[in-house]
């Protein structure tokens, strides 16, 4: 994801002058090292200064450039928070606010570089947006619309590197705001976003393996909500399961929960999160995720 | 293109005159409002005037091809009643200023006209000012960005990092002026906060040209920009008095965020009238 995100940016970065990268001390690899060569004026490290980095980025995007902001998810969301708000969302300036490594990735790093609670906290500003692909193609689609767009600021949830290709074969094109089916069927709905898709892909097999039909429904953008895609996604499905590595508050299960009873759904709902809790825990990512109680065999043992 | 050609002269007389008319203009609208930062807008009536009336360059269409950012956002009354003066605010926007129908406010807001930024929450406007001035030198628009900054704002870590980043970007198209009235709520930083001081030294440790001065005296702030080597962004460090022009309001804290009665009133208008003659 990284490297896909950094091969985008070059390629917009080419194409035009006005895409600016600030980074926060973040080792420049790949396609990012070649952006730097490049374009060395619009690749600017502040070193360990969130604030600043942020509101550089206003500056830049003030005088009409494009810029993004780029440092692992904790940093450039929540230490530099009130910069992210007054700056660029009570401002509505066109900034890429790029978190890596969104949810529990760095699952060896400890509680002070997982991002758990980040849909919540940015979803809750106004004229935020927020997008969280689950795969390298996705982030490809997501970084060029957030060079390109003029809406207002972004938050851009990345996972880390290698994960899985999962949208390949998805019968839906990417489009912002507008949730899309990677796979199709009648009986389930799994719901889900970011590179804990993989999951609803686990579960999915499994599922399809007792004759259910399965659904994958890929909330991609978290905010603006696709609400109507979601009411007809309960409409159409008995059974409707949500899966996502966030807290329990602010994200997309209970957004799911309140369109369901607004709408007075009739399917089966179960949601699946991260605990309202710091996990003091290590080991690989799905390791956290288990620990968090986001275990594929948990869950299929839960709603089957 | 813009007329580069820089003034080597500011009528200093003719600035006296201005802030006076704005210090009485601000007076009347805190007749109509029951609270506004009144001596924050005194402490920097003469930079803002200079940086408007002496330092910002006229551009072929009327706009400026410089950028003025108040980051110190509660002096924005001293912004106000400037661009009232210039035609970019009118009375009617001036009169309706923190009501509910208005679009001023106590603290600038991006989007109305003349405002380049929004501020208020303190430590914010030299980042921006800093990421304007390196777009303006990345894309070649030879545009420069003048700041104001408070006193207070400066023991924000994010303003220590905007220093950092200001040298390091090499943004010598930019001057922040600091509004170094030495008063906060608490009472004076340099008793409250000795080690704040010294702040030139400060500075040029992080990489800036510093001048000091009266913050009071257009003239020599005026000489200080306009000699400026220019390699660096520079600071002007400006020496006020927090609610200058009216004698009860100088240096009293209260003053920060209250509005005279109708005596209190009267007694600043004539203090005024008596400078003026």
């Amino acid at each position: 994801m990284r490297n896909k995100f950094a091969d985008t940016l070059y390629e917009l970065g080419r194409a035009d002058k006005d895409i600016f990268i600030v980074v926060a001390d973040i080792s420049p690899a790949g396609s990012m090292e070649k952006f730097r060569k490049e374009f060395p004026e619009r690749f600017l490290n502040v070193g360990v200064a969130e604030q600043s980095m942020i509101g550089i980025c206003a500056g830049l995007a003030l005088k009409g450039c494009q810029p993004f902001a780029y440092t692992i998810a904790t940093f450039s969301l929540y230490r530099p928070f009130e910069f992210v708000r007054d700056d660029l969302c009570y401002q509505n300036l066109p900034v890429t606010v790029v978190g890596i490594g969104g949810g529990v990735v760095y699952s060896t790093l400890g509680g002070t570089h997982h991002c758990q609670e980040d849909m919540a906290i940015a979803g809750a500003i106004p004229n935020m947006s927020i997008i969280a692909p689950c795969d390298p193609n996705e982030t490809r689609e997501a970084t060029i619309h957030c060079g390109s767009q003029k809406r207002g600021p972004i938050y851009l949830r990345l996972g880390k590197a290698g994960e899985p290709d999962l949208t390949k074969d998805a019968p839906d094109r990417w489009e912002f705001g507008k949730a899309r089916y990677l796979r199709r069927g009648r009986d389930v709905c799994i719901m889900s976003y970011g590179i804990i898709m993989k999951k609803a892909f686990e579960l999915a097999e499994r599922l399809q393996l007792q004759g259910k039909s399965v659904s994958i429904l890929n909330v991609h953008t978290l905010k603006p909500l696709d609400q109507a895609g979601i009411q007809a996604a309960l409409a159409a499905h008995p059974h409707v399961v949500v899966i996502e590595e966030h807290a329990p508050q602010g994200g997309l299960a209970p957004q799911v929960k309140q369109i369901a009873w607004d709408m007075q759904a009739r399917c089966k709902l179960n949601t699946f999160t991260l605990q309202d809790a710091f996990i003091h825990n290590y080991g690989s990512h799905d390791d956290l995720l288990a620990a968090h109680g986001l275990d594929t065999g948990k869950i299929y043992a839960a709603i089957a | 293109m813009a007329d580069t050609r820089r003034e080597n002269f500011f009528d200093v007389a003719a600035a006296r005159r201005r802030c006076l008319g704005y210090r009485r203009r601000i007076l009347d609208i805190s007749q109509t409002v029951s609270a506004l930062h009144i001596a924050p807008a005194f402490s920097c009536l003469e930079t803002v005037d200079l940086i408007y009336h002496g330092l910002m360059r006229k551009g072929a269409n009327g706009k400026s091809p410089d950028t003025f950012l108040m980051s110190k956002g509660h002096g924005c009354m001293a912004q106000y009643v400037i661009l009232e003066s210039r035609g970019v605010l009118t009375a009617d926007d001036l009169a309706r200023y923190c009501k509910p129908n208005g679009q001023l406010g106590a603290h600038p807001d991006y989007g109305v006209p003349g405002i380049e930024a929004s501020t208020g929450s303190l430590g914010h406007g030299l980042s921006m000012s800093v990421g304007m001035a390196y777009a303006e030198k990345a894309r070649g628009t030879g545009g420069l960005v003048y700041a104001v900054l408070s006193d207070g704002e400066v023991q924000e870590g994010s303003t220590w990092e905007a220093f950092m980043m200001g040298s390091t970007f090499g943004v010598n198209n930019l001057v922040a002026f600091i509004d170094n009235n030495d008063f906060q709520s608490l009472g004076r930083t340099s008793e409250t906060h000795p080690s704040f001081y010294p702040l030139a030294d400060k500075f040029r440790a992080f990489g800036w040209e510093v001048a000091e001065g009266n913050g009071h005296d257009a003239g020599a702030l005026f000489e200080a920009v306009a000699g400026r080597a220019g390699k660096k962004p520079m600071v002007v460090i400006c020496k006020t008095v927090k609610g200058r022009g009216v004698s009860y309001m100088e240096n009293v804290p209260i003053w920060h965020y209250r509005a005279p009665n109708k005596d209190e009133y009267s007694k600043a208008c004539e203090e005024l009238k008596e400078v003026a003659s």
